[in-house]
């Protein structure tokens, strides 16, 4: 196996999405080729930061503000009647 | 090195009961679904639009817009699947409206130079985010994804943030299944690439040998 053609499967094997025979070959790769074992292993990590990072959480009090506006034009709405976007 | 483990989401299952009585005019029902999905709704219009105000306006005319085409919703697919797909047009249109320059769409076949094979193959520190302060690690992470093409950005944050599928990012985003896995691909190396510039191991200056 090539490095591009591991880099072709690296979002399946990080997604688990593969059979096993194509696993066993992206693994077999890996363990000799120290470039994709790395890129691998860092593109896992900057899935994860990403995923933990709590980036544009939404603070408490412009939740509150944008839920009363959100429920205030559905009840207008609602009096109004359906489908009128 | 094993797969990335799915994060769980909220459960489901009294969802459809949820739309069904919101359908039927139960308001109370429908603010339930808001306050299940508002902070992700929020996430994901600020990482299209890349602007606050924006953002809050996706928030609101996405959940209007949901509530008012209720009916429309066929429950083939989940609720929030079908949200999503909603805020994603909402919130391209706020960026083509602030971008008009520049064509946003979901379609485009960006090709970069970083498309390539990776140039940094450098090891990363053990933990790379403890090298910086929250503020420094947010603006990091803020700025290099702020730099992928919108179609690339959008399928990372809805795959590898909020942890659909490929099948309901698909959905969501209209876009074919090779499409999606094509786009997520070299979303996530360009993202890798640009983070090894600020995480990866420092040779010098540590007292090691």
């Amino acid at each position: 196996m090539k490095c591009s053609e591991f880099l072709q499967e690296l979002t399946n094997y990080l997604d688990g999405a593969m059979d096993d025979r194509t696993k066993a070959e992206l693994e077999d790769h890996l363990a000799w080729c120290h470039n994709c074992y790395v890129v691998c292993d860092t593109t896992k990590k900057t899935i994860e930061i990403y995923r933990d990072s709590q980036l544009y959480e939404l603070p408490d009090d412009l939740r509150t503000r944008l839920r009363s506006a959100i429920m205030a034009k559905c009840q207008a709405r609602k009096k109004e009647g359906p489908e009128r976007v | 090195m094993g797969a990335i483990q799915p994060k769980l989401g909220e459960p489901v299952s009294d969802e459809l009961a949820l739309v069904q009585a919101a359908k039927a005019g139960d308001v109370g029902s429908f603010e339930e679904l808001v306050r299940r999905y508002d902070r992700n709704v929020f996430r994901i219009a600020q990482h299209i639009t890349q602007n606050r105000e924006d953002a809050e306006d996706v928030v609101q005319d996405a959940f209007l817009k949901a509530y008012s085409n209720l009916a429309q919703f066929q429950g083939q697919s989940k609720f929030y699947t079908w949200l999503v797909r909603i805020v994603v047009n909402e919130a391209l249109m706020r960026l083509r409206r602030r971008r008009p320059e520049r064509m946003v769409s979901l379609d485009e076949e960006v090709k970069t130079e970083e498309d390539s094979l990776p140039r940094e193959v450098a090891d990363w520190s053990p933990n790379p985010e403890q090298q910086y302060s929250q503020a420094e690690l947010r603006d990091i992470l803020t700025r290099t994804i702020q730099g992928l093409p919108p179609s690339f950005r959008t399928v990372f944050v809805l795959r590898d943030v909020e942890g659909l599928s490929t099948e309901e990012t698909a959905e969501a985003l209209d876009l074919s299944i090779p499409a999606v896995k094509s786009r997520l691909l070299r979303a996530r190396l360009q993202l890798r690439e640009r983070l090894s510039r600020f995480f990866q191991k420092r040779e010098s200056g540590d007292g090691q040998q």
